[in-house]
């Protein structure tokens, strides 16, 4: 089974959201990550450099992923790893699947991997009678009350702890039920105790992959908990799921890339626990897994190539567009209906699942901007979010009323002497209309404004009008 | 055709190439080959005392604790008084490193065990492979005398460094694993680890010893 996306449902999607008491409430400690990345941008001298760094990294990469995958899957098994190639969500997790069946596996657990949520593998992997068990904390919190992550770095973002306690309280049963879990330290530290029995049972560790350097067969992960160290160290077979995109040449090129994804993401300087793996466990280790396999999901990326979403491909999902976007963060993640949110979900759901089903998203932006100043690859976000709306109109896919208002409004903007003359019309009807108060507190066709607010009757001229006598007075 | 032909093709036919271009196989080559290290941040370069200096500032502002001492002979001593003092039990668990192995732990009352983690310790102790002034970060390699459990499993992580083995950055580092394991090789593991496990993904609350250790204390030597 494949993701079920409810992107087509945006719009009533966002409307639940922002009349959502408790998502509310959680939405408002997301403030804190713009923030941290002020703060750890402004404390290394080089950081703007190191974004073009960074960006040229990608972009090299990118022009070159043919060779760098082929260099990067010989050193693998070179390594005593295996690689696999996944063209799509069916194939990875039939792939993953085998293996874990192949392995014995009773039991897997799992560091934090968008492209495990991408493909679906847990409900896969139930399904074949494999228990998975998510061990970032927030990503074990939504599994336990089935539910995809909000965010690409904090899953449980939307919910308050004591949405939490209530979740461990119904799950934890083996516990004592009148314990305390009113910190968030006894949270924290129940996760760790139930989560410790799992990962010293688990067969199989299944983790993905912020970076895969060719120059070495190397898998990198980035975190804070540890858990995707415990997940890949202490099972008899690691297996990393990670996205063609995530190559990188050199160990070098990936130091580039960590500087500016820890300070983008969380303000640290650098994560708790950046992590280089190898192969399997060498003869004469005395821990790690003794297999080693890394399927390759494309799943619609290498179309995206030499295109106009090419630039999408950079992105590293530091989390930096959404926690900077002001729509993400009055309607959080949920909202955007499938695996990706906020201004880099808006571009690259509709890349990977089409335009029909994720056509909407890229609507879901006032076109501020902040996502694409805060990018640390520079993705010119709001820019790819235009050309989705143009795909959308030309494929016929927007509302019919909007379809119909950009019609009449091109017709009038296509025909200079007209147009003035009707602004200059509607300008002066306006501000006859909303004499005395000088605002409407209602108008047709303007619902969906003046249900929130008033809007400001004008001063019965049109800019337009206003600059020429301006400019008149002033030559 | 199989999924890693069509995966190949996909790419091929975006990218407008067939694969083989010499050009293009001599840029893959040469980036391979001479790894240009890019924006190499100043902030850890200098000689070794500059070095120490903000490596020790660096992780402390990442809530690991560092102490200094002059001899390899003293190291046991410290250890136990980090731990007498953070009230954990004297014992501890550590791998066969030389630089471990060497030293004197019978002079302390800490019982000592060796080898991996099962899961039950509450102290390890390892020996860094470097450590990078530039963020206060640790490097630590698996290896037969290393565990990699000891890293991650124990509450309280004690690393022990040689005060000159502290690069000034990523890089320094990457050319001592070039050094020690050749060019385009690594080891199972490489951990590069700065302070001790946290998560904020409750309510944005950070919070320390997530699933790592609550603690890290940094002993540099030397």
């Amino acid at each position: 089974m494949t993701v079920v996306a409810t992107s087509t449902k945006f719009k009533e999607n966002a409307h639940e959201a922002l009349t959502d008491a408790r998502l509310q409430g959680a939405m408002g400690f997301s403030g804190n990550f713009v923030t941290r990345r002020a703060a750890a941008a402004a404390r290394l001298p080089e950081f703007e450099a190191l974004r073009d760094s960074a960006r040229a990294i990608k972009d090299h990469t990118l022009a070159h992923l043919d060779l760098y995958l082929e260099a990067y899957e010989a050193k693998v098994r070179a390594s005593g790893g295996e690689v696999h190639y996944a063209q799509d969500a069916d194939e990875a997790r039939k792939i993953i699947v085998d293996l874990c069946r192949s392995l014995g596996a009773k039991s897997v657990t799992k560091g934090k991997s968008m492209i495990a949520e991408e493909i679906g593998l847990n409900h896969a992997l139930e399904e074949a009678g494999i228990e998975p068990f998510e061990t970032d904390l927030g990503e074990y919190i939504i599994q336990l009350r089935g539910e995809k992550p909000s965010h690409i770095l904090a899953p449980a973002i939307h919910l308050r702890a004591k949405d939490v306690e209530q979740e461990f309280r119904k799950a934890h049963r083996d516990l004592p039920p009148d314990r305390s879990l009113a910190e968030p330290e006894q949270l924290v530290a129940e996760a760790r105790q139930v989560l410790r029995a799992k990962f010293l049972t688990a067969d199989v560790g299944i983790t993905g992959a912020n970076f895969l350097v060719a120059e070495t067969g190397t898998s990198v992960i980035v975190t804070n908990e540890g858990n995707g160290d415990l997940t890949q160290t202490l099972p008899e077979a690691h297996i990393v799921i990670a996205s063609i995109e995530k190559i990188v040449p050199t160990l070098e090129d990936a130091a580039q890339l960590m500087r500016v994804l820890a300070r983008s993401a969380t303000g640290q300087d650098a994560s708790v626990y950046t992590t280089l793996s190898t192969g399997p466990r060498r003869p004469e280790d005395l821990d790690g897994p003794r297999a080693y396999h890394v399927v390759i999901l494309d799943n619609g990326r290498s179309n995206m190539l030499g295109g106009e979403f090419e630039d999408m491909l950079r992105c590293i999902r530091c989390g930096a567009c959404m926690n900077h976007c002001p729509v993400y963060q009055a309607v959080g993640g949920h909202a955007y209906g499938w695996v990706y949110p906020g201004p880099m979900g808006a571009v690259l759901t509709p890349s990977l699942i089409g335009v029909a089903e994720g056509g909407q998203l890229p609507n879901a932006s006032t076109f501020c901007g902040r996502c694409e100043a805060v990018c640390p690859v520079r993705i010119p976000l709001p820019g790819m979010m235009r050309h989705w709306r143009e795909r959308e109109f030309e494929r016929r896919l927007s509302p019919a009323p909007l379809r119909y208002g950009l019609g009449f409004w091109a017709f009038f903007a296509s025909r200079p002497t007209l147009y003035r003359l009707a602004t200059a019309l509607a300008a002066r009807a306006m501000h006859l209309g909303g004499r005395g108060k000088g605002r409407f507190s209602w108008l047709p066709f303007a619902g969906g404004w003046t249900r929130y607010r008033d809007l400001a009757a004008p001063e019965g001229a049109t800019f337009q009008s206003r600059w020429r006598s301006r400019s008149g007075a002033v030559q | 055709m199989s999924s890693r032909a069509a995966v190949f093709a996909g790419i091929r036919r975006s990218l407008g190439v067939v694969g083989d271009e010499a050009t293009r196989r001599f840029e893959v080559e040469t980036r391979l080959k001479q790894a240009p290290p890019g924006v190499v941040p100043k902030r850890g370069q200098g000689d070794v005392s500059a070095r120490l200096a903000t490596f020790k500032a660096e992780a402390e502002r990442a809530q690991a604790s560092v102490t200094e001492v002059t001899e390899w002979a003293e190291a046991p001593a410290e250890i136990a008084r980090f731990l007498r003092e953070n009230n954990c039990p004297a014992m501890l668990r550590m791998g066969d490193d030389p630089l471990l192995a060497g030293m004197p732990w019978s002079e302390t009352s800490l019982a000592v065990l060796r080898g991996a983690s099962d899961g039950g310790d509450v102290n390890a102790v390892s020996a860094a492979f470097a450590g990078i002034a530039e963020t206060g970060t640790l490097v630590l390699v698996s290896g037969p005398d290393n565990p990699t459990s000891l890293n991650f499993l124990a509450e309280n992580h004690i690393v022990v460094v040689p005060r000159d083995a502290i690069e000034a950055d990523y890089e320094g580092v990457f050319a001592k694993l070039r050094g020690v394991y050749g060019k385009g090789q690594a080891p199972r593991t490489v951990n590069f680890i700065t302070g001790p496990s946290r998560s904020a993904d409750i309510e944005q609350t950070l919070l320390l010893g997530a699933h790592g250790p609550k603690r890290l204390h940094i002993v540099v030597v030397g």
